[in-house]
């Protein structure tokens, strides 16, 4: 046998890029269909309370127009449906929930014909005051059992009270995130067709096994009636995870007309019926000795939910586990509100705990007068302060000592508010990023054709993140072919129960199905003597039990994140100068997408720092900018100079592949990075995001005040 | 699906014709903000004139430092051109600092001038907007207006002005060239060109129906004139303005401003020109205390609401640092 190059760890091009630049790889919206149809919904234009009439008088008079679908007359769903969402009874009810939800839906024989009868549907409505403003002592607020990561709403070990009463020395502030929208390149799109009682959706999800188990509760189906295709797909973050409304609506509309139906939100309507990362109101206590040692952390989070569905974003989660002290008490509290039910956008829960958490960390060590890389240093537990398990492996120490080797922290001067570039004010910060590494169980088949090539087939997706190109290299390097000799199949629900590409959970899951698969060929075809017989030889795996027989130990990934800030005197305009990342990830399967992965979550880090904010508009209870214009991201100016790298971690008590998930690392603990510095910039704190620049302002004359009238000029 | 005409006139006289006679009929110039608009329901007209080939697309700099730049020129022609960037560097910052290089490839000089506000209620027809529907209300008033305008608004709207390039013309005393319906021309300062919203923010320029901008003209700056514009916004590329300032200074021997003018960007429903702070400003040595007192007056005319209030204090030390730069540049020089 002849040694062939490993592929794991290669920079390979994406295997799709050619197709993807070329425009021959097909999203959802682009699958040719006979016959095909559009349904564009109308949407609430109150926050709560009843719809009394639809009168499509107006719309059916229009040409083109097939049908209007509203509720009391849309075909029924199975709302009893263990494990759906409520957010999925499109049409199921006349109460409206929350602004913009889908109150009906024109079905036309043209895009055009069907937004212009959407807008000459006529709704009543019989509104109802509204509530969507959160507030930290809102009256309704409790503590829910659980939150998303399966954990409880409320954890306490030791006495916290007790140790923040006899800390040497006490921080406690309350930290504030906003609405943040997940928008992705690529708007939720699906296209529905029936034959009869099976449902085909070509649908831009994170999940074509688990949307197509949802959809055929929720149409009381077989689970094998209904195939969900998502080939290629322009982004997610979380907001694909599970079929949104739209394709229910889109399923709905095509059983009503019997022809197919397509639908693609635009960027107006993504804000609206797409979820959005849950604001925050955090407090965080922390009491410690002279030498930094934690003996107490309290951290509340309050945020809301749905009036229909609770979701509780795990924002305590990484606090839990992140540092060692002996007291913790952690909790999360929920305020329904007249809003769209929340729900995951990349790292939920850990993005906006972690800003939290790591900017009270910095200033507990401003309080201290000690480094907050040393500080994280003292703090580092040996056991997972949480469930007491042992961490498979723990790299933040590691990041934090690169990090700050790379980035220059030694010659760091650690007073705030003194450094000055003609009217600009310097800063430096650092944070901490962490993220739970999930595996979840996987199926994949390996087959083996007698010309020598080899077919991989497992229900992953790609987002863009790359996993079509990693895996190809994991059967390549399992095969121990090269990989121009390998074809993955992804992307189908019928391709076999596998993990959705969530919770940075994909490579590892489809990975060890994919591997063992092409492990278990390898054996058949030796058993066959090395030859392939006419008819190929296949094999599938399944890695449930796999995981059930995994060691009792904490799993997780870690980084470091350093940032430079600079805040012009004049006008308090903030610009990041410089950001660096060390992540500690298990075995990166390829640099190439691993970087981009790293680069593209860092991004969102610095928009979440600086720019972002969904405006609840608390009149009208919807969102005041709901667009691209109004909704900033980071421009390309925006982004400085950024590093990532990453430690050559070897954890083979993960998985045969020994990857863990890296899609959501990058994002956490970047905006307190750049919080952090703009605290050393000017030597005030802003503790609610994003910093705009009347935030930064109010800093500057804080930082005036301080000087005696001396320093920036305000007004 | 809503239907409308299109045609491409040839002619200015041709292009007056056929809007004068459609009270739905209107201008296109680069369709940078009208299409959008129609898009989302704010403008419907049934005609749309195409008046972007009407021979109105030259830039001509004359032998005086003046300058005449044709309506159609669009926006990136003019931020490139060579004379446009030494002779009148404030109007080709602006332009930059404008929108994004493809609208800007697109957009021409007079749909720039007279494009809409981005207020959030005037583009969205589900919602009240006085502009939009005379009488319906202003929402923002109450609702979200950290964006609008702080100088020259009414109990009726609050709605500012998106345009960065007008500001730097407003500064520039630039002139515009209009042609009415029935053929005669007048030429309209571009500041003059706006109206304040009053009780009818429906009306938003001196402009009739039918009238069509010809040409911009630019008088040559003073002798010696330094100019800036600058502009704060949230991010670096790609955002309105939340105050901009463009400023045009003379500085003599003594160091005393001999011609000053600013104009303002993002806090107004027009273009502002700080005619106060010019005045207070204007054969004085610019030390701080004197910029930023002028300044000051120029903004005791804000009516702020709680969520643009930054944008005066903000508008007073831009102000104060654009005049601040440009003497001082001077000073280099």
């Amino acid at each position: 046998m002849t040694t062939v190059e490993q592929s794991i760890g290669a920079p390979l091009t994406r295997v799709d890029g050619p197709q993807k630049v070329t425009g021959a790889a097909r999203y959802a919206y682009e699958f040719p269909t006979p016959d095909i149809t559009y349904v564009w919904p109308v949407q609430s234009t109150i926050a709560r309370g009843r719809v009394t009439e639809v009168d499509a008088t107006a719309a059916l008079a229009l040409p083109g127009v097939l049908t209007v679908l509203e509720p009391g007359t849309a075909p029924r769903l199975n709302t009893e449906a263990e494990g759906v969402s409520a957010d999925l009874f499109v049409l199921q009810s006349r109460e409206v929930a929350y602004h913009g939800q889908i109150v009906a839906a024109v079905v036309a024989t043209s895009l055009e014909s069907a937004r212009e009868a959407a807008a000459s549907v006529r709704v009543s409505y019989a509104p109802e005051p509204h509530d969507v403003v959160l507030r930290a002592d809102h009256e309704a607020a409790y503590v829910p059992e659980k939150v998303t990561d399966g954990s409880p709403g409320f954890v306490e070990r030791g006495d916290v009270e007790a140790a923040l009463a006899a800390a040497a020395v006490r921080t406690d502030a309350t930290y504030t995130t906003p609405v943040e929208h997940v928008s992705p390149m690529e708007p939720h799109a699906t296209i529905a067709s029936w034959e009869e009682d099976r449902l085909t959706l070509h649908d831009s999800n994170q999940g074509p096994h688990m949307a197509a188990q949802l959809m055929a509760a929720l149409f009381g189906l077989d689970p094998g009636a209904v195939e969900v295709v998502a080939e290629h797909i322009g982004g997610g973050f979380g907001s694909k995870g599970i079929p949104r409304s739209p394709a229910v609506l889109a399923a709905l509309a095509a059983r009503v007309v019997a022809r197919p139906v397509k639908i693609a939100l635009t960027r107006q309507q993504m804000f609206a019926l797409v979820p959005h990362r849950a604001p925050t109101i955090q407090r965080i206590r922390l009491g410690a000795g002279r030498d930094g040692r934690l003996t107490a952390i309290d951290h509340e989070s309050v945020q809301p939910r749905s009036r229909i569905v609770e979701f509780a974003d795990q924002t305590v989660s990484s606090t839990r586990m992140m540092y060692a002290a002996p007291a913790v008490r952690t909790t999360v509290k929920l305020a329904p509100l007249d809003v769209m039910t929340p729900a995951w956008f990349r790292a939920p829960g850990h993005t906006p705990g972690m800003f939290a958490l790591e900017s009270a960390v910095d200033e507990l060590a401003c309080e201290l007068g000690i480094d907050p890389v040393e500080l994280r240093v003292r703090n580092e537990p040996e056991l997972d302060p949480g469930t007491g398990k042992p961490f498979s492996s723990r790299g933040l120490v590691a990041c934090l000592r690169e990090g700050a080797r790379r980035f220059g922290w030694e010659r760091r001067d650690p007073a705030p508010g003194v450094r000055r570039e003609g009217r600009w004010l310097v800063g430096t910060g650092v944070a901490a990023s962490h993220h739970p590494d999930y595996t979840m169980p996987s199926t994949a088949v390996a087959r083996a054709e007698p010309d020598g090539t080899f077919v991989v087939r497992v229900g992953a997706v790609d987002l863009g993140t790359g996993a079509r190109t990693a895996l190809t290299q994991v059967a390549a390097d399992a095969l121990a072919v090269p990989r121009e000799r390998v074809r993955l199949e992804i992307g189908r629900a019928s391709l076999g129960m596998a993990a959705f590409a969530g919770g940075s959970m994909g490579t590892s899951s489809w990975g060890w199905a994919v591997h063992k698969a092409c492990r278990a060929l390898l054996e058949e075809v030796s058993g066959h003597a090395g030859v392939v017989p006419d008819g190929g030889l296949e094999v599938v795996a399944d890695t449930t039990e796999d995981l059930r027989e995994r060691a009792e130990l904490s799993r997780h990934t870690f980084g470091a994140q350093f940032a430079q800030v600079r805040v012009d005197g004049d006008t308090g305009e903030i610009r990041v100068d410089r950001m660096l990342g060390v992540f500690a990830a298990g075995r990166i399967l390829n640099p190439r997408t691993a970087r981009s992965q790293f680069l593209g979550a860092m991004t969102m880090g610095l928009s979440m720092a600086l720019l972002e904010v969904g405006e609840v508009d608390p009149g009208f209870g919807d969102f005041a900018n709901h667009d691209f214009a109004g909704y900033h991201i980071a421009a390309n100016a925006d982004v400085p100079r950024m590093e990532a790298h990453w430690l050559d971690e070897r954890d083979n008590r993960l998985n045969p592949v020994g990857g863990k998930g890296i899609g959501e690392l990058g994002i956490v603990g970047t905006a307190a990075a750049i919080a952090n510095a703009f605290h050393h910039a000017t030597g005030v704190r802003v503790r609610d995001l994003p910093i705009r620049i009347e935030r930064s302002r109010a800093a500057l004359r804080t930082m005036r005040e301080k000087a005696g009238g001396r320093g920036p000029g305000i007004g | 699906m809503r239907e409308f005409a299109y045609v491409r006139a040839t002619d200015a006289a041709e292009a007056a014709a056929l809007v004068a006679d459609r009270p739905d009929a209107v201008y296109l110039g680069g369709g940078t903000n009208l299409v959008d608009l129609m898009k989302l329901g704010v403008a419907g007209p049934g005609l749309v004139v195409d008046v972007s080939r009407l021979g109105q697309g030259r830039i001509e700099h004359r032998a005086d430092g003046s300058a005449l730049i044709g309506a159609a020129v669009r926006n990136g022609e003019l931020a490139g051109d060579t004379g446009v960037r030494q002779r009148f560097p404030a109007l080709a910052q602006a332009l930059v600092a404008g929108a994004s290089g493809q609208l800007r490839t697109v957009a021409t000089v007079a749909g720039n001038l007279l494009q809409r506000t981005r207020c959030g209620y005037f583009q969205d027809v589900t919602k009240p907007c006085n502009k939009r529907e005379p009488g319906s209300g202003c929402p923002a008033i109450e609702g979200a207006h950290r964006e609008l305008a702080i100088l020259g608004t009414s109990d009726r709207c609050v709605a500012n002005h998106p345009s960065d390039m007008a500001v730097a013309l407003v500064a520039l005393d630039a002139v515009a060239q209009v042609r009415s319906a029935d053929g005669t021309t007048r030429a309209v300062p571009v500041e003059e060109l706006y109206v304040l919203p009053g009780d009818a923010p429906q009306r938003e320029t001196v402009l009739a129906h039918g009238d069509l901008i010809t040409e911009v003209e630019l008088p040559a700056p003073p002798p010696g004139a330094a100019m800036a514009y600058r502009k704060v916004r949230d991010r670096r590329s790609y955002a309105f303005a939340l105050v901009s300032v463009g400023a045009v200074v003379s500085v003599d021997g003594d160091g005393r401003l001999t011609d000053v003018r600013i104009a303002l960007g993002g806090v107004a429903p027009r273009p502002w020109r700080a005619r106060t702070a010019e005045s207070l400003l204007r054969g004085r040595r610019p030390d701080e205390e004197t910029l930023r007192e002028a300044a000051r007056a120029e903004l005791a005319a804000a009516r702020p609401l709680p969520d643009n209030a930054f944008k005066v204090d903000l508008a007073i030390d831009l102000i104060v640092a654009a005049i601040r730069d440009l003497v001082a540049r001077k000073d280099r020089a």
